[in-house]
């Protein structure tokens, strides 16, 4: 419980700096500052049981079918970098509070800064693959919101979105690599995992999955060639930096090498890899840092170089070199922070970065230059300070690997030489802002030393710097022991963490370094000429055209398939449908079944052939909509004769109905559109599409014969069985509507009533043209209500509405029901429109349809919730038996109140559509279409 | 018979879909009412083709299958509804883009 406050807290108390913004910075700070304090508290009390080698794990299910499950823990790596992060995060803020000047909103930096902490801190103490998965990507995010806190200025959103694009990219590797080892592992679970090295390094899989996890850990890292996006992250505010490249960010990668050393590590892909990775890393950093005019350039670079020797460390694989590369880490942490800490004081004293003109500031600020020194010496690598600890161990473990065979030292030998850079950089931080003449051209001028608050910060980190360089067994020892027994899994090797080991090789390095660094900086006006004349390559330049190339690209892309034409895209969906059912139906082996097929009669062939041939010919007269749509209609007709000859009298009679009003409602969209269609298709496409027409048609045909000559097991002898006893009524069909499927009902009518609706909101206002003249020139018909219809329609109503009722009721026992009743209702009310016109029809009905369908669905919706109060589930019918005198016996069913309901939907929704298209006109002479 | 039925199923669905691939929205319209005719048949047809046996208890030996019967039935209202949204929107799109072409622009000539 408490290792999940720790990732919280942060999180919770992003909203205090906000709220407490108004009060002061001060103010503001602090609030900032309680959560990870508490944190802070948290995790210092869990201490003895961390540094007595026990691992904390605390288990909650989250989604566990996936393997995602909200686990913690907590060991000794997992300390040591929540301490790195809560430490140096706490430092940071105060740091921070004098940095921001009263421009920038102060609330939103903390808010940001405790978002990146909580998800840092999640990263570390996950103990479920997936979850720290969730919290990287969280820290790529909210590092992209905090990269462009200035979100004014060009260079902080283009390099924000240069580290989203280069770390969210090696997320998604990162994620495909961790869903390996969950397949190779058969757990995400980091114990299991820990424990699998073996199975995972034997699996074929083993390269794949090691690529992918490292370029998640590279881009993060910013190790060769991902490197780029570190100094472009430069454009965030300093104390971001300091975060950014000491404890969080760029060590979440080299905490994942760490974190999987043991289940990843200990083969020849591992070496090759990361230790040529962080070689080149190392060097390339260790001489672009000299080369910087930019302060924080510099230190940038710096960052890189660091990285890239811990990263080799790492690659080294032997449990020495991992000793050395967290120790490393630690000390990294210490005096980037306050190096980044002290250069950003020293911007924010003279108003520039730039290392030409900052000269001499021993002078205006002998403090913070006195911290800064210790700083620079201890990255350097000087004797006595934390720095040349690990760096004495990384040129002893460089020196004791053999996979390069007769190449082995090239390694001592590069590491030696951008140890020299290493020097020969400090020394220019140093020297050139420190000594170095006088300040040239300052913004401000003359500088003097900082709030005294500001640099508490750095004397910390810098007391840190030379107590663990002079008392490393006293300070860091039981830390470093913790972390490095939490990496290898509790195989902790023998090393010694004294100052002096006598007369060595190693220390012969060091001494080749200090010196070979004073040479190169003696030589830098040489070195400065010759770098000038190198081509230069603007990396946020390369980034953007490539960014720029790969937008065209995608959108090339994205234009071959969509065109904006439909037409084509229905196609392609055709297509791609055809070829899924062809690739399921493959594995068939025989098309017919088992079932013996049923003989032919002649009716039924008679019927076949007119519903195919009314099929073909709607094709063919397809240009001619008028015919073709009688032509449709014929088909309609069959297939309502095809569902009384199968034994389904209630859908013959609810086709025969639809079909009535669709063609109504076709005829009338008709009136507003040419009724020819121009033929316009090339012969190539009517090829192709009478191609995939065929193809379609005998798939079907194909599936439905499979189908149909095979045996099935159905569920309707439930229906057949309950259909009296449960539901009261004999019509299965109608049962199974109102009563077991009621719900279902409930839903398809409110999709009538939205589609009635949405119909009068499309129509609504709409005038539309319509042609007085047919294709051959001739003038419409004017007598527009026929006097025969008229006087026979008005004799129909009453019979089809004594006819509908009649349908109505005899529903729930023989064919008919709500939907059949409503259909034939709402066609005799149509037939009045067609007979008289909406004018006439509407004068005589004062009923709103609109009113009509809302109202059968609170009938049919009512009806359900009445069985809440007899306390059964929504949409239990009931049912009883009465006795009438003179009517004999009858039943009572609630269904059929909800009948009632679909039957109201029906009419109303149906009479919506059809008496608002009778509406849509233009022309004035003549109103209505009705 | 089975055979007949699902020839003449693979023809309605055929012209469905070459008039559904046609350019113009009427002609599209027809396409998709052919094709829901042909679908509604596949669905109930999954409940087998028998005849004198309707799912109404008490008047045959044997009964139907009910089931597919009941999901057509709404299969059928349903589409009616969709058919006269879909044309109802055709008819918005000619109002506003003076076309009945589907990709709502004359072709270029």
């Amino acid at each position: 419980m408490a290792l999940a406050l720790i990732i919280a807290l942060p999180f919770l108390g992003i909203f205090l700096p906000m709220l407490l913004e108004r009060f002061g910075r001060s103010a503001c700070a602090f609030g900032a500052g309680v959560a990870p304090l508490a944190a802070l508290m948290l995790l210092l009390s869990k201490r003895a049981e961390v540094f007595s080698g026990q691992t904390e794990i605390v288990h909650s299910s989250w989604l566990p079918e996936l393997g995602l499950n909200l686990s913690l823990r907590l060991d000794g790596l997992g300390f040591l970098f929540a301490l790195l992060i809560l430490g140096i995060g706490l430092l940071v803020i105060l740091y921070a509070r004098y940095y921001l000047t009263k421009k920038d909103p102060m609330g939103r930096f903390f808010g940001f800064f405790l978002l990146f902490m909580g998800s840092m801190l999640g990263v570390v103490l996950s103990e479920n693959l997936l979850l720290m998965l969730m919290f990287w990507e969280l820290t790529s995010l909210s590092s992209f919101l905090l990269i462009g806190y200035w979100n004014h200025r060009a260079d902080a959103r283009q390099g924000a979105r240069m580290a989203l694009a280069v770390t969210g990219g090696g997320g998604l590797a990162l994620l495909a690599g961790i869903l390996l080892i969950g397949h190779i592992v058969g757990s995400f679970e980091l114990t299991t995992v820990l424990a699998s090295g073996d199975l995972i390094r034997a699996n074929a899989l083993y390269p794949l999955t090691l690529i992918l996890v490292l370029l998640g850990v590279f881009t993060k890292s910013a190790q060769f060639p991902f490197h780029f996006w570190l100094p472009q992250a430069m454009a965030a505010p300093t104390p971001v930096s300091a975060f950014l490249h000491s404890a969080t960010m760029v060590k979440a990668g080299v905490f994942l090498l760490a974190r999987l050393y043991p289940a990843l590590a200990d083969s020849e892909w591992w070496f090759y890899l990361v230790s040529m990775t962080g070689l080149a890393t190392l060097l390339l950093g260790a001489v672009m840092a000299l080369f910087q005019h930019d302060l924080k350039g510099l230190l940038a670079y710096s960052t890189i170089s660091h990285l890239g020797l811990i990263t080799l460390l790492f690659g080294l694989d032997s449990r020495l070199a991992a000793v050395a590369a967290i120790f490393h880490i630690i000390n990294h942490a210490t005096f980037k922070a306050s190096l980044f800490m002290a250069a950003g004081i020293i911007d924010h004293e003279t108003g520039t970065r730039d290392m030409r003109r900052i000269n001499g500031m021993w002078k205006y600020m002998p403090h913070t230059a006195a911290l800064a020194m210790v700083a620079s010496l201890a990255m350097a690598g000087v004797p006595l300070l934390n720095g040349f600890l690990s760096k004495e161990m990384f040129f002893a473990e460089t020196l004791d690997q053999h996979l390069l065979g007769s190449f082995y030292w090239t390694i001592p030998a590069v590491a030696t030489l951008a140890s020299a850079f290493s020097v020969a950089y400090s020394l220019r931080f140093v020297h050139d802002v420190f000594f170095n003449g006088e300040p040239v051209d300052l913004p401000k001028y003359p500088p003097h030393e900082p709030a005294r608050y500001m640099k508490i910060p750095v004397e910390i980190l810098v007391l840190l710097c030379l107590l663990v360089g002079m008392l490393p067994a006293f300070t860091v020892a039981p830390l470093l022991a913790a972390a490095v027994s939490g990496t290898l899994n509790g195989h902790v090797p023998e090393y010694s963490l004294v100052i002096w080991h006598g007369f060595n090789l190693p220390l012969a390095m060091s001494f080749a370094a200090l010196v070979g660094g004073v040479l190169i900086y003696t030589l830098r006006k040489w070195a400065f000429r010759w770098y000038e004349g190198l081509p230069s390559v603007d990396s946020l330049d390369v980034f953007e055209r490539v960014m720029t190339g790969l937008t065209l690209a995608a959108r090339y892309l994205t234009g071959l398939l969509e065109n904006g034409s439909l037409q084509r895209y229905i196609a392609l969906m055709l297509i791609s449908t055809l070829l899924l059912v062809v690739f399921a139906l493959t594995p068939l082996e025989s098309l017919s079944g088992q079932v013996a097929l049923t003989p032919l009669d002649g009716i039924t062939v008679l019927g076949m052939a007119i519903l195919a041939c009314a099929s073909l010919l709607t094709v063919l007269f397809h240009r001619r909509r008028l015919v073709a749509l009688m032509v449709l209609s014929v088909v309609g007709l069959m297939v309502s004769l095809g569902f009384a000859r199968y034994s389904a009298p209630d859908l013959a009679l609810t086709q025969l109905s639809v079909e009535v009003v669709t063609i109504i409602l076709l005829i009338l969209t008709l009136f507003f559109m040419p009724d020819r269609t121009p033929a316009e298709s090339s012969s190539l496409r009517s090829f192709r599409d009478f191609a995939l027409a065929s193809g379609f048609g005998t798939m079907v045909a194909l599936l439905a014969y499979a189908v149909l000559t095979r045996p099935y097991d159905s569920i309707a002898s439930f229906f057949l069985e309950n259909s009296v006893s449960g539901g009261g009524g004999t019509n299965v069909v109608n049962v199974i509507l109102v009563d077991f499927r009621g719900f279902d009902t409930l839903g398809e009518i409110s999709v009538l009533a939205i589609a009635g609706v949405g119909i009068y909101g499309l129509l609504h206002g709409l005038h539309l043209p319509h042609p007085i003249r047919d294709y051959g020139g001739r003038l419409w018909s004017t007598d527009s209500h026929p006097m025969i219809l008229d006087a026979l329609s008005r004799a129909l109503l009453p019979m089809a509405l004594l006819i509908s009722v009649f349908i109505f009721l005899r529903g729930h026992n023989l064919p008919g029901g709500g939907f059949i009743a409503g259909l034939v209702t709402a066609v005799a009310l149509i037939l009045q429109y067609i007979s008289h016109g909406v004018t006439w029809a509407q004068e005589r009905q004062p009923i709103s349809y609109h009113a009509l369908s809302g109202a059968g669905l609170l009938i049919a919706g009512l009806t359900g919730l009445g069985s809440w109060f007899f306390g059964y589930p929504f949409l239990t019918s009931a049912f009883d038996h009465f006795h009438l005198p003179l009517i004999g016996e009858f039943e009572l069913a609630t269904a059929a109140l909800f009948d009632l309901g679909v039957y109201l939907v029906v009419v109303g929704a149906t009479l919506l559509i059809l008496s608002n298209i009778g509406h849509v006109s233009q022309d004035e002479s003549s109103k209505e279409v009705l | 018979m089975e055979a007949l039925f699902a020839i003449t199923l693979g023809i309605m669905t055929a012209s469905g879909v070459y008039l559904l691939l046609r350019a113009r929205i009427f002609p599209v319209v027809m396409g998709l009412t052919l094709i829901s005719y042909a679908v509604n048949l596949f669905i109930f047809s999954m409940g087998r083709l028998a005849t004198g046996v309707p799912a109404v208890i008490g008047r045959s030996e044997a009964y139907g299958d009910p089931l597919p019967q009941a999901l057509v039935l709404t299969a059928i209202v349903i589409g009616f509804a969709m058919t006269a949204f879909v044309v109802v929107l055709a008819l918005r799109s000619i109002g506003e883009l003076r076309t009945d072409h589907v990709d709502g622009q004359e072709p270029s000539k």
